[in-house]
This record gives structure tokens, sequence and C-alpha cells, in this order.
């Protein structure tokens, strides 16, 4: 088998013209799913001591897995950096990019790339040590500010300052490990990243309440998973993934409760539709009938595996605020599934 | 007359050394405290060696080896040493020693692993050791073919026809070369190999595994490669080709041939001119867009060829600073018995200049090992790159220190051994000319 496909790959490197195939029937001839994720991002995407992926970005590759074969666990992960995470997407190396990517208008358009939606709602904000008695970013004239090159977050972070008619001193870092080491030793004032990366920052502390987060938010980051230009249907499906994920916690599907609530129909008809007790919706994307069923049974809903990785009983703690549903005055929304 | 000499019949004693010979004292006495400068010396870097050791060794000893996360280890260690007490929490190693040794290689087969490390071994002990047996040379011949298979999986017969038809090549080159020229031999042996690459090896392992007998074992793709597996196979790969590679360059540069010696120059001087680190963004995401969509090249192929290009420019100067370094006579010499240009080179100026070279070249082995742990850039996860993803967990999220110091030492026993090794070879290959 596995010759077959050598001889097929290398067919195809001379028949350039099947570029442009179905995602899903190469996922399902190769019989997992391919994912980009971080090298390695607290509470996003890590391996534990077994090699295992897991985290927020891992669980929706999972979810993804889950909804294609029934299975979470076909799915292979490979790990890219900020350098090369466009590229290899667009190379074909993955199926799809789950990487903490913001979802900006150049990348999307420029990029030939396709957002499927916001995971997670970010925005960068500041982080100081308590004793200096800051309460709000508007009093940072003149500190030492670390921050990581080749972000936007540099940009952003110079926007902010010119805007507000201060000056400030960067002190340029590498990666988010790096900061964490200059900014302990004291090596600058404040911090400024995402406010999931200065979350788990803070939780890497030897005391956290030495650190306070400022209230300030001074960008958009909305997060999201994004496949390449040229094949919708796999786009499709990768949306509906997500949308799934946040309908299952708006109707109250839980890891627990969904293969019960699948069995037979419910008086709520979404629900009977999502699960497929209701409808064929899910020939229209090309999935299993009952693909939300194993993938809400194995992985959760959206709530779940927030909770599960970076919630507030995770060593990184943070609230749902803005990621909260829209019920609760938050911004995650999925539209109907019909 | 003869009475008036003097000459002593028996042997005298020997005496006893001074004292202060030969001891401790002495020694002391002799190399740290021999004048007031070299004492001021002595006591001022002996101080600032105890500080740093009562700094360190607390750290390095008041450790924790059995918490499961950071967390923990600071709990741990100020129960159990006191109050204030800020020790390593070498537990992450404990928990990640084998993950930081063999990436995301299935752990049931980590055998393989090892086998090939030992094969490695054995591949390069008669290269490395002259007085071994000859015949294993046959074995380090083969080696890499095997060392594939067993890495990477599959069916043995791709390294194998990919071996035969290197050899059938070669005779043919041998061959044609006595009969009709060295230039026919190169072309013919040449167009053959390139022919069965492209059109034998794929289509008749096809067949021989679908007709006769796959024998194959477990496939690894090379997403799980990481961690020092990695860095030897990137670097034993890069320092094996990159030696051979170099020679020629060296040779070619200092050719009289115009267009093999303009291809050399341009080649080293491209290659020197430009850093690693873009030959491997070439390497993962340029390669991306010449290559026409959904080609699989091999990542960890594509970064052994750049790392081995890189290398090999290195290497070519080294050697033609060898090759410089070797009286004009010892090549008129080789000219003058009658040799031809490829005899001389091997039998006289080679064995000579390599010699010369040694340091250089071993300096440019133990720089290129050490630079494969600049592939976590472009997101293989090496020792470093797997650091990183280690304190990405969040129960050793915030653990710096331990891990790179682990790796650190790895890495020291590796380029330390080389090192070894090459002042070995200096002294065994010295012939006392000056």
């Amino acid at each position: 088998m596995k010759i077959r496909f050598l001889v097929a790959a290398i067919a195809a490197v001379f028949v350039t013209g099947s570029a442009y195939s179905a995602t899903l029937d190469d996922v399902m001839a190769r019989g997992n799913l391919e994912c980009g994720v971080s090298t390695g991002l607290v509470g996003f995407a890590s391996p534990d001591a077994e090699g295992e992926w897991e985290g927020f970005d891992v669980d929706y590759c999972r979810a993804l897995a889950a909804a294609i074969f029934g299975d979470s666990q076909a799915v292979e992960f490979t790990p890219v950096s900020t350098k090369n995470r466009f590229t290899a997407l667009a190379a074909g190396e993955f199926d799809i990019l789950a990487r903490n990517t913001t979802w900006t208008f150049s990348r999307d358009t420029d990029l030939k790339q396709t957002f499927l939606g916001v995971n997670f709602y970010d925005g960068q904000g500041f982080m100081v040590r308590a004793d200096l008695g800051v309460s709000s970013a508007s009093e940072l004239d003149g500190a030492s500010v670390c921050i990581q090159t080749g972000t936007t977050t540099e940009l952003n972070l110079a926007d902010f300052f010119r805007v507000n008619g201060m000056s400030y001193e960067p002190v340029p870092i590498e990666d988010n490990a790096e900061a964490k080491e200059q900014f302990f030793a004291q090596a600058c004032d404040a911090y400024t990243t995402d406010r999931s990366g200065l979350a788990s920052t803070r939780a890497a502390a030897e005391n956290p309440d030495d650190y306070v987060v400022l209230p300030e938010v001074i960008s958009k980051e909305p997060l999201g998973p994004l496949v390449r230009h040229g094949d919708d249907q796999w786009a499709d499906i990768g949306r509906w993934v997500l949308n799934a994920l946040i309908i299952a916690e708006e109707k109250g599907l839980t890891s627990a409760n969904v293969r019960e609530m699948a069995s037979a129909p419910t008086n709520d008809p979404e629900i009977n539709r999502l699960l497929g007790t209701e409808g064929a919706y899910a020939d229209m994307v090309g999935l299993p009938n009952d693909w939300a069923v194993h993938m809400i049974e194995q992985v959760g809903n959206y709530g779940e595996i927030f909770d599960r990785h970076i919630g507030v009983d995770t060593p990184i703690g943070l609230t749902r605020g803005v990621n909260d549903l829209w019920t609760n005055g938050g911004l995650i929304y999925a539209p109907p599934y019909r | 007359m003869s009475d008036s000499s003097f000459v002593r019949t028996e042997m005298l004693k020997s005496e006893a050394p001074p004292t202060m010979e030969g001891s401790v004292l002495g020694w002391i006495r002799n190399n740290l405290f021999s004048g007031p400068w070299n004492s001021l010396l002595t006591i001022v870097f002996g101080l600032l060696i105890v500080y740093v050791l009562a700094e360190m060794l607390p750290w390095v000893f008041l450790s924790s080896w059995t918490a499961t996360s950071l967390r923990e280890c600071r709990e741990i260690i100020p129960l159990t040493y006191g109050e204030g007490t800020t020790g390593a929490c070498w537990a992450v190693i404990r928990e990640r020693y084998l993950q930081l040794f063999y990436g995301f290689y299935p752990r049931e087969l980590y055998w393989r692993v090892n086998l090939t490390f030992v094969l490695m071994l054995v591949a390069l002990a008669p290269i490395l050791f002259p007085n071994l047996p000859r015949q294993l040379l046959y074995f380090s011949g083969v080696y890499p073919f095997l060392g594939y298979w067993l890495l990477w999986g599959g069916t043995i017969w791709t390294p194998t026809l990919t071996l035969a038809g290197l050899i059938v090549g070669y005779l043919l080159f041998n061959f044609l070369s006595e009969k009709r020229g060295l230039l026919i031999g190169v072309i013919v042996g040449t167009l053959l190999i390139i022919f069965w690459f492209l059109f034998g090896v794929i289509p008749i392992t096809v067949f021989l595994s679908e007709n006769v007998t796959p024998l194959a074992i477990e496939i690894v793709e090379s997403e799980q490669f990481g961690g020092f597996t990695l860095s030897v196979i990137i670097g034993a790969t890069g320092i094996a080709a990159s030696l051979p590679i170099g020679i020629l360059l060296a040779l070619g540069r200092k050719s009289d041939l115009l267009i093999v010696k303009s291809l050399c120059v341009g080649f080293i001087e491209f290659i020197r001119g430009v850093p690693l680190i873009t030959l491997l963004f070439v390497a993962s995401t340029l390669l991306n867009y010449f290559l026409p969509p959904g080609t699989n090249f091999d990542i960890i192929l594509r970064v052994v060829i750049m790392v081995t290009l890189f290398a090999s420019a290195y290497m070519a100067e080294v050697i033609r600073g060898g090759l410089a370094a070797l009286p004009k006579g010892q090549y008129e010499a080789g000219d003058a018995l009658g040799l031809d240009y490829w005899k001389s080179m091997r039998l006289i100026v080679l064995p000579q200049a390599l010699k010369i070279s040694i340091p250089g070249i071993v300096s440019t082995f133990i720089g290129l090992f050490k630079d494969t742990t600049l592939v976590s850039i472009i997101g293989l996860l090496d020792p470093i790159g797997l650091s990183k993803a280690i304190r990405s967990d969040t129960a050793w999220n915030g653990i710096v220190w331990e891990l790179y110091a682990f790796v650190a030492a790895v890495f020291f026993i590796f380029c330390f051994a080389m090192s070894r090794y090459s002042i070995y070879l200096e002294k065994k290959l010295e012939t006392g000319h000056r």
C-alpha cells in the first residue's frame, strides 16, 4: 500500500494538474488527518511525556478527525514555527493549520488562505510587576518593555505608545520563554504579548501574585484554524466542525450526554439536525451522519475544550471573558445548523 | 702518566630528587605560587572558582528528581532542604529524557534507533582505527543503506536496489574507463545510475514486494523523528558526506581546468557567503514554491542536503589549506614518479594534506554537529526544539535551565569525544617533521 502511495506521489510530481484534488478524498485515502500545530505554546499545543499532543488548538484537530473518521486519534501533528507555517500549509505538508494564527486581511487574501472562523479571541495586553504600583497602561511612559521581535505585537506596541504620546524603551527578545526569564529577572518593567500568553507567563512565575496584567487590550487578535485556497468543501468541513463545537455548547450537548441525546430525536430540532436524528444534513458536506456525535463524545464541546486546557481550573486560569458564548455576553457565536 | 688519569669504575647510587621536585607540594609551588604575581592570580581565580561553585552546586544538588510538575518541585525543594532553597527541578529530565533522546519515535521501536547507533559505531570503527581488519570496511559501505532502512522502515528492497545500482554503475565505470577512457566511463556510469534511480528502483521495488516478498518492517514517518536521534542523523550524515565532497571541491579549486575550477570556486564562495539558517529556510519554505504543489519531499532529507552542502564548502577550504601547506616538491615528486593525477593525489598529496588539516577538519565536524540545533527554527523538534515543546506543557511551564543544561551536557559528550579522537589521530600520524 505504502509503495503505491510513493508511486502515486512521484507521479503527482510530474502531473501537477492534480494539485487541487479534493482534500477530503486525500485524507480519507490516507486514513488520517494531518494537522499543523505550534512547536509548543502553553495550553494551546504541547506534547506530553508519551509524545501525545494536547492543547486547545490540538483538540480542534482531534474534533475534525473525529468528525471525519469517528476517531479523534486519527490525526498526525506537524509542528511548525511562526516562520514556516504559511508556506508549509500552501505546499500541502498538512491539511489544516490550527496554530493560534491571527486572522488578518492580508493573510486571508494575499497569502491565499481561508480562515474558518475564530476559536479564540485574543488581544495584546501588558503585564507589570505588582510592586511598580501601575494600574493602567497609560502610566507606562518611559518604561522598558520586553517585546517579541518580528511579530504584529511589535507594531501594535509602537502604535499604542505613539497614539498616546508616550515613549518606551524596547527590550527585544526572541520567544516567550526568553521573555519569561528576562521579565522575571527584571530586565524590563513591562512585558507585552497576547493576553493568553501573559496568563501562561504569569502562571509560570514562582509567585504569580507578584505580577499584574493591566486591563488595557491594545489590539484585536482573532485566532482560528485555516486552510489553503482552492478547496471550498474542505473549508466548509473545517468551518462547520468549529461551528458545531460552539452550537454543542450552546445547546448543552457535552461529551457525557451526547450519546444519549443522539439515541432518539429530542424536542430541539437543531440538536436533532446536528446529531443526525433528523434530516440528512451531513451528506451535504460529505461527512458521516453521526459525525457530530463522535466528535462531541470524544473531544467535548467548545466550553469543555476551553475549560480543559486554558480555563480557570487550569494553571493558566483564563476566564471566558470575550470567549464566552454570545448568550452569556461573549463573542462566540455560530450560524444556525439548518 | 697513565696513573694520573682517574676513571670511576663503580656507578653512583641515584639520589632522591630534591624534596620540592616531584611532590604535590613542589608541583603546587612551581605551578601556582612561583612568584608574587602568580600567587596573586592563583588566589583571585581560586576564590572565583569557589564562588561560582558555591552558587552552582547547591542548585545542582539540592534538587528534586521525583516531582511531576514545576509547581510540585517548588513545593518539595524547600520542604526537603529548608526554607528558601531554590534547587534544580531535574524531575523534568527524568520524565522527558526518552523524548529528548528519541523524539516521537514509537516507543516499542526504540531498539531500531539503538541498533542503528551501535551499528554506526561498528561501521565507524575500521575508518577510525586502522589496525582493525580491513574487511570491516565493506560493512561501512553497506551501513548507510542499512541504517536508513532500520530508521525509516518500509521494504528492504528500496535500499538494496539503490545500493545495487551504485555498485553496478561503479563496476561499469571501472570497466569502461580502462577500455574507453575516463570520460566515457564517468558519463556512462553516471547516466546509468540516474536512469536506474528514475525508472528502475521504484517499479522493481513494487514488483518484488508484491510478487516475491515485501521484507518490510514498520514504517516510521519523518515527523516522528526528533531529539538527539535527529541531531545525530543530520550531524553524522553531514559529517560523512561533507568530507569526500569537500576533498573533491578542494582539488577542483586547485585544478587547472577552467570549468571545473570556476564551478568549484563559485559553489564554495556562494555557500560560504550565506548563513546556514538561510539555507535551512530555503530547504523548509522556498523549495516548496519551486516544487509542484503536493510534492512531498522529505523535510529531513532536505535539511540533510543543505547541511551537507554547507559543511562541504567549509571542508573544502580547510583541506585547501592543507594542500597549500605542502611543499611544491611533493607534487613534483608525484609527477616525477610517473603517477597520473588521481594516483599522485591519493598516494602522495592527500595523505599529507589531510594530516595537516586534521584540527581544522574536526573543528568543522564539531561546528556542524552543533549547528544541527538550528533546525529548531524551521519547526523540527531537535533537542532545542523539544525543550521548547516541553516547556509549553502546563506542568513544566516556566522551566528553562534544567533542559538546556541537560542538552548541553549531552552535546558536550559528543563533541569532546570527537575532539579527543582528533588528538589521538594527530599523535598517531606524527612523523616528526617538525
